[in-house]
């Protein structure tokens, strides 16, 4: 970077608009970011976050959208982003500004190999030779942290874990050293500690070339640990824009208020603890899960749940943790028989869940119901919200009686907390957080005793999230609900938990009551989840 | 485990030459019983009006239908695989023969049918993924659904009309084998090649717009463009690639139909192909000449099959190396 633009901002945006046919989507938000400095977007999923940062570095082509305003980068020369020709942008973008997006499982070409991938903009901008490409490429592997970064380059994503296929996408992003890093929602999709370990890798190569970046964030939390100013976005527009320190300590709209109060922090206070002789209305005994796979060098068996016992007792939530991988979701296939147990026992009171067989089986499945974790998926599109809540009746034969479906639907929706009208809905009709709702009252529509719920809020906003929460709460309290809380964070664990089981590579790493456990965690792992959660504070409060 | 099943490729391509040979042997079960399910004595047709008490038991044993079924099956593979499928009741002539003289034909027709599909799908299809909504790609709709929609045997009495009759640039009909006058080749199996391609080449313009705008909405797409690559690159290498295994899949498909026979075009075109010794020996309740038929048929479509995995393989790494 020559030494005349060192001052200046990098980037400056002025009175940015974006509108979508007649409708106006973003509402001239301005801001202006240093050499070295980290701009944290924060808002919800439709606040307008993205669509400001594309507009504003011209990487947006929705159909019929208008930019207008300005956006200034100022780079080897000043660059006037808004507007610009597409052999303009097309030589800033990959150059001078990188981006980062939020799935790195569909945002690698799965075709080409990750040294194509990297060596692309280092062709087309610095005009480098194939060989001087890829030994840039292995450079950049290197940096971001990808073990034999030699044979990688000639792999493909699928063969990355999810955080690797992040660094590589990092390595795409600052190949040719740009001036500033786009990074939308970068970690959103990945496991905490994962998602800890890119926070530390963008702040450490960030303290090496000096490379301003645009953090795009849900969670207040992630870019308290990386930005050191904060632009608030909602409903396209910017309610409060301010350095983080600021942000965190003096809010000042009621909205901020609000995404502060939701971030998933360790010590919210989780339930009151249950009394000694609650008693046991889940029982788990050496639980051992095995799954044939084929691989290229021949069969072999995924050792998926290792000999996991636990007990849930009667309105008490068993909290499950672990990252991916740790054989969590399958302890919950196994109770609502998705998947075979290869041995082990588990039994609801004295019912033999593994062993029941017709009328008991269908006995079990309206004692034990599911919440999964995506809301766009786990509802048919084609079916109504009166419809899917009133399958579980129907499939059952329960309140078959005339009208007493629909006055079951009702109540169940007044119960999650939606309002009756919405029985005559589509999914689409409904945004995330009243997706899961329904998928709720879906869950509660057979009185279950058990309600597995698997990852069931780690898709949602952090704010929506938060709201799912004290449903779940609400709802545990008034029906005498047994939860068993599937979970890779930490902090939203602690909150709903009454016991805590860490799981790592389908093994058990610690099992405790969860007060006991937060307090002292005695597993070197468990130690490590909790040091990957966010702070309460930020990072540039030391 | 033999050391050259080592490699992940190799061990794939065996698997689906495997399936392909179970499939055959199928499909020789099948063609097989053909024999033995239709209606009637086969020996007494072949027969014919020459039917003689001594003729018939000649025949019946000449053609080994009086020994026990899996006998006649065995025997019917061991014959099959070294190329003897038999002598056709109708002419005389060995059923091998009979095919082999068609397969140039109906292989010139298909390769020709096909690389004009190509020709006119791949840019139109992409074309208008590419301008989804605007008016190129309505036009490129509408012609589509025109060219799926027109009859084959219309549409080579259209281009007869216009090529040989009036502007008499091309011959009408007929076939001159390749290695004898390719100049003749070519100007022969144009017209048949182009009804055949025209036709392909707009259910597939369709197949590869949606394939393309599938693609286009995928995020490393938007990574490509976040690259600075030019338009080009980005079409060419990270769109086009992506989609080429649905398009793989239709193209496979189409060309085995071709293969199999297109009975109309050839008979509009006078074309020698076996779409029109199938059903003449079908008129006939030729069977050894339809059993052999059916046989090459499917062994066609087979190999087709084998060439699109292969192909797979070659674009996807995700199957090459899982």
């Amino acid at each position: 970077m020559s030494p005349e633009t060192a001052d200046g901002p990098v980037i400056e945006v002025t009175d940015l608009r974006v509108a979508i046919g007649r409708r106006e989507i973003v509402h001239g938000v301005s801001f202006a970011l240093h050499r070295g400095q980290t701009l944290g977007l924060v808002g919800e999923s439709g606040s307008g976050k993205s669509m400001t940062v594309l507009a504003a570095t011209g990487l947006l082509d929705a159909p019929a959208s208008r930019v207008t305003g300005s956006s200034v980068l100022r780079g080897a020369g000043t660059t006037q982003l808004v507007g610009a020709s597409p052999r303009t942008l097309r030589a800033v973008h990959g150059n001078e500004i990188g981006f980062v997006f939020q799935d790195p499982s569909t945002s690698l070409n799965p075709l080409l190999t990750l040294g194509r991938q990297i060596t692309e903009p280092l062709e087309v901008h610095r005009h480098l030779t194939r060989r001087a490409a890829r030994s840039r490429a292995l450079e950049l592997l290197t940096a971001v942290g990808i073990p034999d970064p030699e044979t990688r380059l000639d792999g493909y994503p699928h063969q990355l874990s999810g955080g690797q296929r992040q660094r590589v996408m990092i390595a795409v992003a600052l190949a040719c050293d740009p001036l500033m890093l786009v990074a939308d929602e970068p970690t959103t999709a990945l496991d905490v500690t994962t998602q800890a370990q890119i926070i530390e890798l963008v702040r450490d190569l960030q303290e090496r070339t000096g490379t301003a970046v645009v953090w795009i964030s849900h969670d207040l939390g992630v870019i308290g640990q990386v930005a050191d100013d904060v632009v608030v976005l909602r409903e396209g527009a910017a309610v409060e824009q301010a350095p983080i320190l600021d942000v965190v300590d003096r809010p000042r709209h009621p909205y901020t208020r609000e995404l502060l109060a939701a971030r998933p922090v360790l010590g919210h206070p989780g339930p009151a603890p249950a009394d000694a002789d609650t008693p046991v209305l889940l029982r788990a005994e050496e639980l051992d899960v095995h799954f044939p796979v084929t691989t290229p060098t021949g069969r072999s068996t995924v050792h998926a749940v290792d000999h996991v016992s636990f007990a849930v007792r009667r309105g008490c939530t068993l909290g499950i943790v672990g990252e991916s991988g740790s054989g969590k979701s399958t302890i919950a296939n196994v109770l609502t028989g998705l998947v075979r147990a290869s041995s082990g026992s588990v039994h609801l009171e004295d019912t033999d869940v593994l062993a029941a067989r017709g009328s008991a089986l269908r006995a079990l499945r309206r004692r034990i119901a599911m919440v999964f974790q995506d809301p766009f998926s786990s509802l048919d599109p084609r079916v109504r919200v009166d419809g899917a809540i009133g399958e579980p009746l129907r499939v059952h034969r329960l309140a078959a009686r005339h009208g007493g479906r629909d006055a079951r639907v009702r109540e169940l929706l007044d119960l999650v907390g939606l309002p009756e009208a919405f029985a005559s809905r589509y999914p689409h009709e409904l945004s995330g957080g009243q997706r899961q709702r329904v998928s709720i009252a879906r869950a509660l529509a057979l009185d279950p005793e058990v309600v597995i719920l698997d990852e069931s809020t780690a898709s949602l906003d952090v704010s929506i999230q938060a709201k799912v929460l004290d449903l779940l709460a609400d709802l545990q309290r008034e029906l005498g609900l047994t939860y068993l809380f599937i979970a890779h964070d930490l902090a939203v664990v602690q909150q709903m938990s009454h016991d805590v089981l860490v799981m790592q590579h389908g093994r058990t790493v610690e099992q405790r009551p969860a007060a006991a456990l937060f307090e002292a965690p005695e597993a070197d792992y468990t130690r490590r989840l909790l040091a990957a959660i966010p702070p309460a504070r930020p990072r540039v409060a030391g | 485990m033999p050391a050259f099943l080592a490699h992940p490729v190799a061990r794939f391509l065996a698997r689906r030459v495997v399936y392909s040979a179970i499939v055959l042997l199928g499909v020789m079960v099948v063609t097989f019983s053909i024999v033995h399910l239709v209606p009637g004595d086969p020996v007494r047709i072949a027969l014919g009006t020459r039917y003689t008490e001594e003729a018939y038991t000649a025949l019946r044993a000449a053609s080994g239908l009086d020994r026990p079924l899996p006998a006649q099956f065995v025997s019917y593979v061991g014959s099959a695989l070294t190329g003897d499928l038999g002598v056709s009741f109708r002419t005389g002539q060995p059923v091998a023969v009979s095919l082999a003289d068609r397969l140039p034909a109906t292989a010139s027709l298909a390769v020709v049918g096909l690389v004009i599909a190509l020709v006119i799908a791949l840019p139109l299809g992409i074309w208008a993924a590419l301008h989804e909504g605007r008016v190129s790609d309505a036009v490129i709709r509408v012609g589509s659904q025109l060219g799926v929609s027109v009859p084959d045997f219309w549409l080579g009495i259209l281009l007869i009309t216009l090529f040989a009759a009036t502007l008499g640039w091309l011959p009408s009909s007929g076939y001159t084998p390749f290695l004898e006058d390719p100049g003749g080749w070519l100007s022969h199996v144009l017209l048949p090649g182009l009804t055949v391609g025209l036709v392909a080449g707009a259910i597939m313009t369709r197949y590869i717009r949606a394939a393309v705008l599938e693609v286009v909405s995928m995020s490393y797409v938007r990574t490509a463009r976040s690259k600075g690559l030019p338009p080009r690159i980005v079409t060419l290498r990270h769109i086009l690639r992506n989609a080429l295994v649905p398009v793989l899949t239709i193209a496979g498909i189409q060309l085995a139909t071709i293969l199999g026979g297109v009975i109309v075009v050839e008979v509009v075109f006078a074309w020698p192909g076996l779409g029109r010794l199938v059903y003449d020996a079908v008129a006939a309740r030729d069977y050894p000449l339809i059993q052999g038929a059916v046989l090459l048929i499917a062994a066609m479509f087979l190999l087709v099959n084998l060439v699109v995995d292969v192909l797979y393989a070659a674009i996807d790494p995700r199957i090459r190396l899982s």
